[in-house]
């Protein structure tokens, strides 16, 4: 376990503290008030060092105090980073349990070390350190990376079954715990019916896109993906929005006195709460997508004013007691578009990764914060509350997601399935939302804290280690996969194809959502939104040359691998073959099957697949590049050898600098810059310059004339998935360094960029799609074609 | 965006084609849609750069040849009918329809033997009725990456004929194919969801 190499770097540091607490003899808790103590420290250490005589200079001291807030943080953080990594060291691990199991242990384990050390100063969290620290940057990881086209076409489902499951599951669990109180035996009856409501409130906050990453692999459609992680989402808002209001009727007066005024005034603060939030949300993603139009020349600011403006949005939602979760997840939303487009490259990853890297510090530090609670003394422990509360959350649960799924299944073109609904049911994963709400609650409010904390651990022990860990199988178990292990290669080949084929299809069928909503949206957006927020004229050399440089790179890389030598795509010598049948034995039977399955091709993912705590390697990159590539090949193949092309040498040498069209032979890759559908794209390609090489071929078969390419900014095209940026280019120059004999004549000097994660990010609508292709070099685009070119400047303006 | 008319009207010869493929005539607007969103300069017609132009097919291993089987017998245009035709070989089977079925009409566009012909095609490019072990090859390296050397593409192929081919002629017929996959969930493989 990763936990063994952990052993041996725990206990120095332990120790370490252990003598450090010895020597300092100072205890001080770790929030706010520990800068007033350090602060006479600092004073001190400054007195000693000038007039107090001490008795010697102390050559060797120890002043841990000084240090001990960032010191601790920083150790539990590195711990919980160790632990991941023993974590996914272990192929099958993160297939088994979800992420936030070990999360937890780790905390408890913190916590172990912390009460068994009998550590002074027991780090505490406090109201303003969550709510304004700690909770932002997990809600604003949550946004940036939704999708937004399924989002928004699933929007009446999500808002239905996020809204009304979030007040189903809190009213009822409220309620019927409340019931239970009444029932003098279990010695609750002083627990009221406001304080069970709370609870129901913040038990209800679940977490289901921790579990998300457990049953990826077993192709969850899109649609369910979606609401699950629609659901994650919005509930962290709507359970805070609903703490608080009540917690504001807790404060109000006694319980006797409310009346149905008030109710009707906490629902329609809870409406105005919602909605406002959002309204200030989008205010601000639209203010910030509009700065960064400016910013091309302070690149390195533009994470800053992303980050800066959305957490403002928060807190100015927040100052006006409005939903300060709503309001930076709409932020989030809004200025995602427009944002990856105007920022550069850099700073575009720098967001995301940064992004990831708050969520998890937050988290985690949340994780820890329970687990030092946890392990602790200040437990009350009452059976009836704790295994009623543990069963009405089930219950509660599975009441909300079949009658409202039953419902809005009647509005759906696609229902959704028993299966489904089941899945939704069992990934009602508590997590680090719950906790902290119920350890923020005001104790003088609730003099049974400690019960329903304790509770609330519970809980989330229990829906964390069981649900966490048994949905893996549950998943699979209901997808009925075919456990046949012994599948002939035929079988391994034939179904691969068909996948692929499959996939290809649904491609060419598209998305078929709500057209006409979008297609107005997408008209007011092209006409004004992105006039406003977009850059003008992007500027072009420096990425030119970046680009080059990136692609006589890898096509170096490419050639060494093996890509480009002429055995991977030469036909074969019939000569050379001998037909004979050889009869295998099984052991090559089997490495041949797991040659094949290990290397075949991934099928593209269309459906999102979004993992909280970790950014997809970039794998399938590699794979839509080969591909590609080889298609480049073949189809250079194939019209070296004068299949019929319509298209002759129709360039010339005309040097028209087409800001967006490419031209030249034809090729499969024909991405084309597209206007008409493809409207989000329009404005980054039409800022595109075209790059002519005069490329002429040794033997000038081909249409070499001229190659117009374009070099496409990369981040023109991020939906909510990865930056592709592999340029891909085969250089004139880099083909006489190879100095390939037969293949040097035809290279065609294609420029694109192997795109893949927009792949997995879901975005498949057409938009995407195309922009995907428009995102290839478009190389070839017949003279004729003119006429086409012009289409999308006129069209633009 | 053009004049997109949500009239069913519209869709010529829209009874024809409906019995023929089994679509609703929801799925068939909305196919119809989706046709004239790709036909982006109204011709009427597809031609195999208006398919190419889907991005994403420019990334599957199989997408020449999925454009090219839209387009059978060398054909440059694709009409509405054609387009159609070819999806709705993807439509889910509906179990309903095997029982009333009846005998002497043709098989329905959907199902299984038509699946597999589908599939079938794509493997066999010169349309002889036989996947050659070279069109086996061909499959086979567009879809692997480029780890696999020649040598072992080539006792793939060899493999994989070998197991199918029954009656040693040293390719696999189109019954042969089928018979290989008889195990396989095809009705569930190739279908489309949201092709009711």
């Amino acid at each position: 376990m990763g936990f063994q190499m952990l052993v041996p770097f725990g206990p120095w540091n332990w120790l370490f503290l252990l003598v450090a607490l010895r020597c300092g003899g100072a205890s001080s808790d770790l929030n706010e008030s520990t800068n007033s103590s350090a602060q006479p420290e600092l004073n001190v250490r400054f007195a000693a060092a000038g007039s107090e005589p001490a008795e010697t200079v102390s050559v060797f001291a120890l002043d841990y105090n000084y240090v001990q807030i960032p010191y601790e943080v920083t150790l539990w953080i590195l711990l919980a980073s160790l632990a991941k990594i023993g974590f996914h060291v272990y192929h099958r691990l993160p297939g088994l349990m979800p992420e936030s199991c070990l999360l937890v242990l780790v905390g408890a384990l913190v916590g172990t070390i912390i009460f068994g050390t009998d550590h002074k100063s027991p780090p505490v969290m406090d109201s303003s350190i969550y709510f304004l620290y700690l909770l932002p940057p997990i809600v604003l990881e949550g946004g940036y990376f939704m999708p937004t086209r399924p989002f928004f076409e699933n929007i009446g489902s999500i808002l239905w079954w996020a809204g009304l499951g979030a007040l189903i599951n809190a009213f009822g669990i409220g309620l019927s715990l409340y019931l239970i109180c009444q029932v003098q035996a279990f010695g609750l009856s002083d627990v009221n019916l406001l304080q069970n409501l709370l609870f129901g409130s913040l038990i209800s906050a679940v977490d289901p896109v921790a579990v998300l990453a457990v049953f990826e692999e077993a192709r969850v459609n899109e649609q369910l993906s979606m609401m699950i992680f629609g659901e994650a989402l919005l509930n962290d808002g709507i359970s805070v929005v609903l703490y608080n209001i009540l917690i504001a009727f807790t404060k109000m007066h006694k319980f006797e006195d409310i009346e149905p005024v008030d109710i009707l005034a906490g629902c329609a603060r809870f409406i105005i709460v919602g909605c406002g939030g959002v309204f200030f949300g989008v205010i601000f993603g639209f203010i910030s997508a509009f700065i960064t139009r400016f910013t091309q020349n302070i690149s390195a600011i533009e994470p800053l004013i992303v980050f800066m403006f959305s957490y403002l949005s928060y807190l100015v939602a927040e100052t006006l007691y409005l939903s300060g979760i709503l309001a930076i997840t709409a932020c989030a939303v809004t200025m995602k578009k427009y944002v990856e487009e105007n920022v550069s490259q850099t700073s575009y990853t720098t967001i995301k990764y940064f992004m990831k890297m708050l969520s998890s510090v937050s988290e985690t530090l949340i994780f820890i914060f329970m687990g030092v609670s946890t392990i602790g003394k200040n437990h009350e422990w009452n059976w009836a509350f704790i295994c009623f509360t543990l069963a009405f959350c089930q219950i509660w649960r599975a009441i909300s997601v079949f009658a409202l799924f039953y419902i809005s299944n009647q509005f759906r073109t696609f229902p959704f399935s028993i299966k489904d609904q089941c899945i939704i049911f069992y990934s009602g994963v508590r997590g680090a939302g719950s906790f902290s709400l119920a350890f923020l609650l005001p104790l003088s409010l609730f003099p049974r804290k400690k019960m329903f904390v304790t509770a609330t651990l519970v809980v989330i022990y229990f829906t964390v280690f069981i649900q966490g860990i048994t949905i893996g199988p549950l998943v699979r178990y209901l997808d009925v996969r075919k456990t046949n292990k012994k599948e002939s290669i035929n079988e391994e080949l034939h179904t691969r194809l068909m996948d692929h084929l499959k996939a290809g299809i649904e491609d060419v069928c598209g998305h078929w959502s709500h057209y006409q909503v979008r297609d107005k949206f997408k008209k007011f957006d092209h006409k004004y939104l992105r006039k406003i927020l977009i850059r003008e004229n992007l500027p072009k050399s420096s990425i030119v040359s970046l680009y080059k440089k990136l692609e006589m790179k890898q096509a170096i890389e490419m050639a060494e691998t093996g890509i480009l030598s002429s055995t991977a795509f030469s036909i074969p010598h019939q000569a050379q073959r001998i037909q004979e049948t050889k009869r295998l034995c099984p052991e090559d039977v089997e490495s041949m099957r797991d040659i094949l399955t290990h290397n075949m091709y991934q099928v593209r993912q269309r459906t999102l697949s979004y993992n909280k705590y970790n950014l997809k390697p970039q794998t399938s990159e590699k794979q839509a590049k080969e591909i590609l590539i080889r298609r480049q090949n073949t189809f250079r193949e194939s019209t070296r050898k004068g299949h019929s092309l319509p298209w002759g040498r129709t360039a010339g040498t005309k040097n028209i600098r087409y800001l967006s069209f490419p031209y030249s032979h034809p090729q499969p890759a024909g991405r084309d810059v597209r206007v008409a559908e493809f409207t989000d794209h329009d404005g980054s390609d039409a800022e595109v310059p075209s790059i002519m090489f005069n490329t002429h071929s040794p033997t000038g078969s081909l249409q070499e004339g001229r190659r117009t390419q374009e070099i496409i900014p990369m981040k023109s095209l991020h939906r909510g998935g990865k930056p592709p940026h592999l340029g891909y280019q085969r250089n004139r120059s880099q083909e006489e360094q190879l100095g390939r004999g037969r293949r040097a004549v035809l290279r065609p000097k294609p420029l694109f960029h192997a795109v893949d994660e927009e792949f997995e990010s879901g975005e498949e609508s057409e938009e995407e799609a195309s922009a995907i292709g428009s995102r290839w070099s478009t190389e070839h685009r017949p003279g004729r074609d003119l006429h086409r070119s012009h289409r999308p400047l006129l069209q633009r303006k | 965006m053009g004049s997109r008319s949500s009239h069913a009207a519209r869709i010529p010869d829209v009874d024809s084609i409906r019995r023929e493929t089994g679509f609703s005539q929801a799925s068939l607007l909305r196919l119809y849609h989706r046709f004239r969103a790709l036909d982006w300069n109204e011709k009427g017609y597809l031609s195999r750069v208006d398919l190419q132009q889907i991005g994403a097919l420019a990334v599957n291993p199989l997408g020449d040849r999925i454009i090219d089987s839209f387009f059978p017998d060398g054909s440059l245009h694709l009409d509405f009918p054609g387009f159609v035709r070819v999806l709705a070989r993807f439509r889910p089977v509906d179990d309903e329809d095997n029982g009333n079925r009846d005998p002497k009409e043709p098989e329905p566009l959907n199902s299984r033997m038509n699946k597999l012909r589908f599939a079938f095609q794509l493997y066999d490019l010169d349309r002889d009725g036989k996947i050659s072990r070279q069109e086996m090859l061909q499959v086979l390296r567009l879809m692997v990456g480029v780890q696999v050397t020649e040598e072992q593409l080539e006792s793939i192929a060899d493999r994989t004929v070998q197991e199918a081919d029954e009656d040693g002629d040293g390719a696999v017929s189109f019954l042969e194919f089928a018979k290989s996959l008889e195990k396989m969930n095809i009705e569930q493989k190739m279908s489309i969801r949201i092709l009711k």
